[in-house]
């Protein structure tokens, strides 16, 4: 079965060597995706599987045969930016843009996550609802590194498009 | 046609405050935010280049030795494999920033754990990856208990020494006086994009799109050695993922991607692993240091010590500058400023964000923090009062001097409660609570630089220069420099850069990047409105430009018809170097929280007031001072390169390991950007921002976490451990 990366099918390597993010940067030509450690250490290769953010350089790509992948360039472009990234744009929530893909996969995923009701460490509680407050997308965003620093307009930038989300 | 002008008298008069078009210092949107933002951005590796083969560097696992003999037919019989680079171009450190020339070169003499030595090349990644693990070598390493590694047991070499009065004497006769102590680890830069280059051969020109800072130096490096003419050379570089001084010189991946790609005759790439980054670029050196302090009974200061003990390898010529800030920034007759270096075989040292004041000014504040204990003075009022009136050695005046203002705007927005201080005062639960203050200082730099701006009939310009923009704003500060001047909607503004085909900028490194290539399109756009008054037949003072044309009148497809107006500008700093103090200044106020039973500390909220000259864009402006606050934070709580003491090697090599702060470390950053304009800093009164943010700022921390339990840690990175273990009963 193939891949199924941005609503195109593409088949599995031969080799079974290749990341799912060495597949997407070197064979689909997608480049969106970072690779900053290759190690699951800085986030920079999040994607989306079936919906959920998982970091593409720990995943191998024939293990995702039939798989829906969402990457960056499938979130919105630059002529129909998606709303996470026009709030990334509006906040200046970069410097570099090396670790904003990655950013934004991991922000959209997430807070369809606390919309899903699911804990984390800072949660008071660990069923019922869960409110996309500074402290929350803190803590669930601190798998991806930012070097630059710019994580406090980060935290604006989610923040604005989890209150749009809200009403 | 060229404009240029040398600088060697302050600018009081800017054109940028008389323009029309009013978008200079605004806060407009970064023009590749989007691009970024969609992963529409295209880094150094990220080249579709046909045919591309992939190479894998290889480095020794050894601190000292030879490299005897490189068995690579293993290798070769390896699966895709196409070639073993092992040529005695390759080089073996990374070039220092501004080096100009190639750096050491011989890979076979191994001086530290991880050199690279030879790279590995195969047609696809997964090939040269697994390849490069067979690749067998026999070698002579020097037995270790031979091979200097620590810094603190090595005779070391005096880098710098200045003395006035007596410090000694000082010091035995004030009746207040601090004599400590500090040490600080070793750092990272840890830019988020590895290093990478994609190197393409055609027989005649070389081509690299590489991922560095400085190609106006970059290029000279690149064709040293490889053995080329700069204009045979071409380098690349139109997007950087960090740099933070690890991409000023050039690496072993751009070296090594070249001449695989001359040798074989086809593009190949070569992108450093997270962990070779750590292991074969730049680190910031450990410090040791000690501070004297010997003031007045008022606090005023009248002895200023300051020794720093930093390290590198053998040949090297760079010394993490600890003292460069201590120089001027507070008074005090009796002076005494010693750096001493000593050569270890650890990988280059050289420069990572804010080299020298990083390290310098942290130990420096908690001095000062320790004597306003001393004195019974609030520690903003302490550094108020020594605030010298010209250089406290050279008596050069300053050229514009915010750090008083920095401190009482910064003061007041934080909510600084000026009372006297005593430690563990407050808690809540398991946590002590305290507030902390530190200044700010950072040198500034300025140099040479060029850029051509073309100004077309149809009211758009283009600005061109190979300067690079790391997530600074670079693009989008040049854009409003030329619409400021030219009277030109941003949007109407392309900036082409990161290319050397294009004229030679300054570079990004030193924080001199944008008052420097701005100043030279400043100068251009000087050349082309000279050009104008003609056309408009006005003199300067009457030439209102706005939103494409004479505001009001002609537009400039009216006033040039079809011909497109283009210049040069040539900027050079002169006399204003040598004749004043050119620096940032600025405060921060710290508080945190720090758990009594496990010495953990969490920044709660942090300000930041910074000087540093006319604000180019208050938007990117912002994010580069909260940068440099994150950047403190890491320096103040996580950030340690450490050594196995055994075999030499870097034994946290990776993001696991090397602790740089995740989102939840970091709080609310307040930015204040205290109004100012240094006419003797650069033509457009700017200076830079780039590394201020993080030039005492781990120090503001520090003496938080004393205020907040009492415990005064002169070792940082400031872990739970060495909080605990100074923690009073
Ligand atoms: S590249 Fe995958 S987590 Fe860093
Ligand atoms: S924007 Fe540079 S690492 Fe995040």
């Amino acid at each position: 079965m193939p891949i199924i990366i941005n609503d195109t099918s593409l088949d599995v390597p031969a080799d079974p060597r290749v990341t799912l993010l060495d597949f997407l940067r070197h064979h689909a030509g997608l480049t969106g995706t970072k690779k900053g450690c290759d190690h699951g250490q800085c986030g920079a290769c999040t994607v989306l599987v079936n919906g959920m953010r998982i970091n593409s350089c720990l995943a191998l790509a024939i293990a995702h045969d039939g798989d829906t992948v969402t990457t960056i360039e499938g979130l919105g472009t630059p002529d129909a930016p998606s709303v996470m990234q026009q709030a990334f744009v509006d906040h200046d929530a970069m410097q570099c843009g090396y670790c904003t893909p990655g950013q934004i996969c991991s922000a959209t995923a997430m807070l369809q996550e606390i919309a899903a009701g699911w804990p984390s460490d800072v949660s008071t509680n660990l069923d019922g609802d869960i409110s996309a407050s500074a402290e929350e997308i803190r803590e669930r965003m601190s798998g991806n590194l930012c070097r630059c620093g710019a994580y406090a307009n980060i935290v604006s930038a989610i923040g604005e498009v989890a209150g749009r989300d809200r009403v | 046609m060229t404009g240029q002008f040398t600088q060697d008298a302050p600018e009081t008069e800017c054109l940028l405050d008389s323009m029309r078009q009013d978008v200079i210092g605004k806060p407009l949107v970064r023009i590749d935010a989007l691009a970024k933002a969609t992963g529409t951005a295209t880094y150094a590796a990220e080249y579709p280049v046909k045919d591309c083969l992939e190479g894998v560097l290889v480095t020794a696992p050894f601190a000292r030795g030879r490299i005897t003999g490189i068995d690579i037919d293993t290798c070769l019989a390896c699966d895709g494999v196409v070639a073993v680079i092992d040529n005695e171009k390759l080089i073996a450190r990374c070039a220092q920033g501004t080096a100009g020339e190639a750096p050491v070169q011989e890979v076979r003499k191994v001086a530290y754990w991880g050199q690279p030595f030879a790279l590995v090349v195969a047609e696809t990644f997964e090939q040269a990856r697994d390849a490069s693990k067979h690749l067998k070598i026999t070698i002579q390493d020097d037995d270790l208990s031979d091979i200097p590694c620590d810094p603190q047991a090595v005779e070391p070499e005096n880098q710098q020494y200045s003395s006035q009065g007596d410090l000694p004497h000082a010091m035995t006769e004030a009746p207040h006086s601090v004599d400590a102590k500090f040490t600080t680890a070793g750092h990272a830069s840890a830019a988020m994009e590895p290093h990478a280059a994609i190197a393409q051969w055609d027989g005649q020109t070389l081509t690299v799109h590489a991922s560095l800072q400085m190609l106006n130096y970059n290029i000279s490096e690149l064709a040293d050695a490889v053995g080329l003419e700069e204009n045979q050379v071409r380098i690349v570089s139109r997007f950087v993922g960090g740099g933070f001084g690890s991409k000023l010189g050039i690496s072993a991946e751009t070296v090594a991607a070249s001449l695989a790609a001359m040798q074989l005759k086809r593009p190949v790439r070569v992108a450093m692993s997270r962990q070779q980054v750590f292991q074969c670029v730049m680190r910031r050196s450990e410090t040791s240091q000690r501070m004297r302090l010997a003031a007045g009974k008022d606090g005023t200061l009248q002895g200023f010590g300051h020794e720093a003990l930093v390290s590198n390898l053998p040949d090297e010529q760079f010394a993490e500058p600890v003292l460069q800030s201590s120089e001027f920034l507070y008074a005090g007759d009796n002076r005494l400023l010693t750096l001493d270096l000593a050569r270890v075989h650890r990988m280059t040292a050289g420069s990572v964000r804010a080299p020298g004041e990083a390290v310098g000014m942290p130990t420096l504040e908690v001095a000062m923090d320790m004597l306003a204990e001393a004195c019974s003075i609030d520690p903003v009022e302490l550094r108020l009062k020594n605030i010298p009136d010209r250089h406290p050695m050279k008596g050069t005046p300053f050229s514009s001097h915010k750090l008083a203002e920095c401190l009482q705007q910064g003061a007041e927005a934080f909510g600084w409660d000026s009372g006297l201080r005593k430690p563990r005062q407050r808690r809540e639960g398991e946590w002590w609570i305290g507030t902390g203050m530190a200044s700010a200082a950072r040198v500034h730099n300025i140099a040479k630089a060029k850029a051509r701006v073309t100004l077309n009939p149809d009211g758009t310009a283009l600005v061109e220069s190979d300067m690079t923009d790391l997530g600074t704003g670079t693009y989008t500060i040049l854009g409003q420099i030329a619409g400021e001047m030219l009277g030109l909607d941003p949007s109407n503004v392309l900036v082409d850069l990161g290319d050397t085909r294009l004229p030679r900028g300054p570079g990004s490194g030193g924080s001199w990047g944008a008052a420097s290539i701005a100043s030279a399109v400043y100068v251009a756009c000087k050349a082309i409105r000279e050009k104008l008054t003609k056309y408009a037949n006005v003199t300067e003072g009457e030439l209102n430009l706005k939103d494409g044309g004479v505001e009001g009148g002609a537009s400039f497809a009216q006033l040039l018809g079809d011909k497109e107006l283009r210049e040069e500008g040539h900027y050079e700093p002169g006399d204003i170097e040598d004749d004043y103090v050119a620096a940032g200044f600025g405060a921060y106020f710290a508080e945190v929280r720090v758990n009594a039973f496990t010495g953990e500390t969490r920044v709660n909220r942090m300000t930041g007031a910074f000087g540093f000259g006319r604000v180019l864009n208050e938007r990117t402006a912002r994010s580069q001072c909260q940068g440099g606050m994150v950047w403190s934070i890491g320096a103040a709580l996580t950030e340690a390169l450490h050594f196995d003491p055994r075999d030499g090697h870097l034994v946290n090599c990776d993001l696991a390991e090397y602790h740089v702060p995740v989102n939840r470390d970091v709080p609310e950053l307040e930015v204040i950007m205290v109004e100012e304009r240094d006419p003797a800093a650069s033509p457009i009164q700017a200076k830079g921002i780039g590394e201020l943010g993080m030039c005492g700022g781990a120090a503001a921390i520090a003496n938080a976490i004393y205020n907040a339990c009492g415990a005064r840690v002169r070792d940082f990175p400031i872990t739970p451990d060495r909080v605990v273990a100074c923690m009073p009963d």
